[in-house]
């Protein structure tokens, strides 16, 4: 019998480190990983209390999470690359200029 | 498991200390794969190369796999080993590949990032490690609490859940296109815009 | 106590599956060589022992004694972890097949099977997907555009093909109602009207079947859908710079894969281990593993009889044909299943 908060604690600590990443990381790739690690922790959350209060419905809804995860990162690889085209660059530094 | 009966803890030492060690070995393994996912974390943020950036993420997500098949989500894990660690970073992976992602280099935004992003981090990771233990108690989940047949899941997700369901299914059609028009060389027959 | 004698009996079932799946990985090897050389009239291995039949040891010595080269320009540390990738997710999948129905020993009825999971066809899915890893990796960390082109290809391929993969199970999983193997391979019992066999390939699965196979060879990057390996388009592929052991590992990942394809396609579409039994119980308990090792070996002999056949597609006719013909028929094939069941 494993106590619900180390689940949570795991889960949070793993969201933390997503946000830390999003916010230190320079490389666009590198920056997007930690959005699928955010996602990650809350998954793992919603999990544990569909085990906690005996709810499939958690369960259900990190298909979705997955779901919409995989769709989002298809999208925004596509947009990495399209600008990887016309920039030449992948560090989040060198692109803050709406000219060229 | 297979071949392990029913006990009740009751009186009798060998059926206590089965209970005992089968409750700790929950705990042994909780800890083993929680350490796999807090050491890829780690491992994530301190590596400069994002392939081994994504080859810690891969990491991260099969031994989440395995906290889900504690949780007794078996559906789920199985799910999650193969869109998540088998789909979506493999198109990670293909990306780094195509684009030759290069280490990172330090610049003066970079070092400004780290001198406020790591206190950042560990403030908020503590502050909401604070929240979650202030209000739990002693609630416990066993082993394989809740299990996540997939006919049980099948039952919700085709009856109460259809109209999500659909409409996930209109979202990654739209992801698909947007995907192939974004990504494609413009002048080629996809990248023409009308 | 009960908990340690089941962990004991796992290790124990471990090690003789992964000894018979080594050896089996080596005499496909020789079985290859022996039959193409047949096709192309000629008598393959001869030499080494009756019929070549020590040929595989003798190649195994000779890799173990060939320099292991690692080039300097290479990416050291997934240059050496892609073959063990490769390895490891292939011969993690027999972990959930079984060959036969309970032995009793001791007092105990030991399942042939080393684990039965509730999501056995879903794990044989996830590591399916996870191998891809092996040789994406292997092709960019060689730094060497033959191999990363190599390697991309037959990342692309295999992705492309779990897809039709995954959609021609699901006509069988709808026949059978679970995802464990061993409750797919019961409802296969039994036959119609005394004579055919109640199998998956019998009950209406027959176009789920040939789109399994088309599908499984693109997965496992065989003839005819090995261009991202075959000597004379890019080299060699993903596994030009590897040498030796590594080369092996690679070798072995491919030829493991062919197995695991060949004994799911006989448990989902063939029947398993149900043939005719006879004589007395202990004979009766092996006797459905000589069935299942039987169907096995038909459907590696149908590898490697479309390997000395068949010409290999080119790229672009290989992808359009997984997404342009293979994914639809897929699908038509799971409505009509659905369709049919739910009558």
């Amino acid at each position: 019998m494993v106590p619900l908060s180390y689940y949570l604690l795991l889960g949070g600590f793993l969201f933390a480190c997503g946000v830390g990443g999003f916010l230190i990381k320079r490389n666009i790739i590198t920056i997007f990983m930690s959005i699928e690690l955010m996602l990650n922790g809350v998954n793992l959350s919603f999990v544990a209390f569909a085990a906690h209060w005996h709810a499939l419905a958690g369960q259900i809804f990190v298909f979705f999470v997955m779901v919409v995860a995989a769709a989002e990162s298809a999208v925004g690889l596509a947009i990495i690359i399209a600008v990887y085209r016309t920039r030449e660059t992948l560090n989040v530094d060198q692109v803050n200029l709406l000219k060229l | 498991m297979t071949g392990t009966r029913k006990l009740s803890v009751t009186g009798n030492w060998k059926a206590r200390t089965l209970t005992t060690a089968l409750m700790s070995f929950h705990l042994i393994l909780f800890l083993s794969f929680g350490a796999v996912c807090v050491g890829g974390t780690v491992n994530l943020l301190a590596q400069r190369h994002p392939i081994n950036s994504a080859l810690s993420l891969i990491a991260v997500m099969a031994a989440l796999a395995g906290e889900y098949l504690l949780l007794g989500a078996e559906f789920v894990a199985a799910v999650q080993l193969i869109v998540y660690a088998g789909a979506v970073m493999v198109l990670f992976v293909f990306v780094i590949m195509l684009l030759n992602a290069g280490e990172e280099e330090e610049t003066k935004g970079s070092r400004v990032a780290i001198l406020i992003g790591v206190p950042g981090t560990l403030i908020s990771s503590v502050l909401m490690a604070w929240v979650v233990l202030r209000h739990s108690g002693t609630e416990a989940v066993a082993i394989g609490a809740l299990p996540g047949h997939p006919v049980d899941i099948a039952q919700l997700l085709f009856h109460d859940f259809l109209l999500p369901f659909e409409i996930t299914s209109v979202l990654i059609l739209i992801a698909i296109m947007g995907a192939v028009v974004l990504a494609s060389k413009p002048g080629s027959a996809a990248g023409k815009v009308e | 106590m009960v908990v340690g004698i089941f962990i004991l009996v796992s290790v124990i079932k471990s090690m003789i599956v992964l000894l018979v799946l080594l050896t089996a990985v080596a005499y496909t090897v020789w079985l290859e060589r022996k039959v193409v050389g047949r096709m192309q009239n000629r008598w393959g291995p001869t030499r080494v022992g009756p019929f070549g039949l020590l040929q595989p040891a003798a190649d195994g010595l000779k890799f173990l004694f060939k320099e292991d080269l690692t080039p300097p320009h290479v990416y050291k540390p997934l240059f050496l972890a892609a073959p063990m990738m490769a390895v490891i997710f292939a011969l993690t999948s027999i972990s959930v097949i079984p060959f036969g129905n309970s032995i009793p020993m001791f007092g105990y009825r030991i399942p042939l099977q080393i684990t039965d999971v509730n999501i056995g066809l879903l794990l044989i899915l996830g590591v399916t997907s996870m191998g891809v890893y092996g040789v994406a990796l292997a092709g960019w960390s060689s730094n060497n555009k033959y191999s990363l082109l190599g390697g991309l290809r037959a990342s692309a391929q295999m992705v492309s093909y779990e897809i039709a993969l995954g959609l021609s199970l699901v006509g069988v999983l709808i026949q059978s109602g679970s995802f464990s193997l061993r409750d797919i391979v019961d409802a296969q019992g039994g036959r119609f009207f005394y004579v055919i066999p109640r199998w998956n390939i019998f009950h209406g699965q027959f176009i789920g079947f040939f789109i399994y196979l088309m599908a499984a060879y693109a997965e496992t990057n065989r003839i005819p859908f090995d261009l991202p390996e075959a000597e004379t388009e890019l080299v060699a592929g993903y596994h030009t710079e590897y040498s030796s052991m590594k080369f092996a590992m690679f070798f072995m990942a491919e030829y493991a894969n062919m197995i695991t394809v060949a004994c799911l396609a006989t448990l989902l579409f063939f029947g398993g281990w149900h043939g005719p039994l006879a004589g007395p119980p202990l004979m009766r308990a092996l006797l459905p593993v000589a069935w299942f090792a039987a169907k096995v070996f038909c459907f590696l002999f149908l590898y490697i009889w479309v390997r000395g056949t068949l010409p290999r597609f080119r790229y672009d006719q290989l992808m359009s044909f997984g997404w342009k013909f293979l994914l639809p028929l897929a699908i038509a094939n799971l409505i009509a299943t659905a369709i049919a069941v739910a009558w």
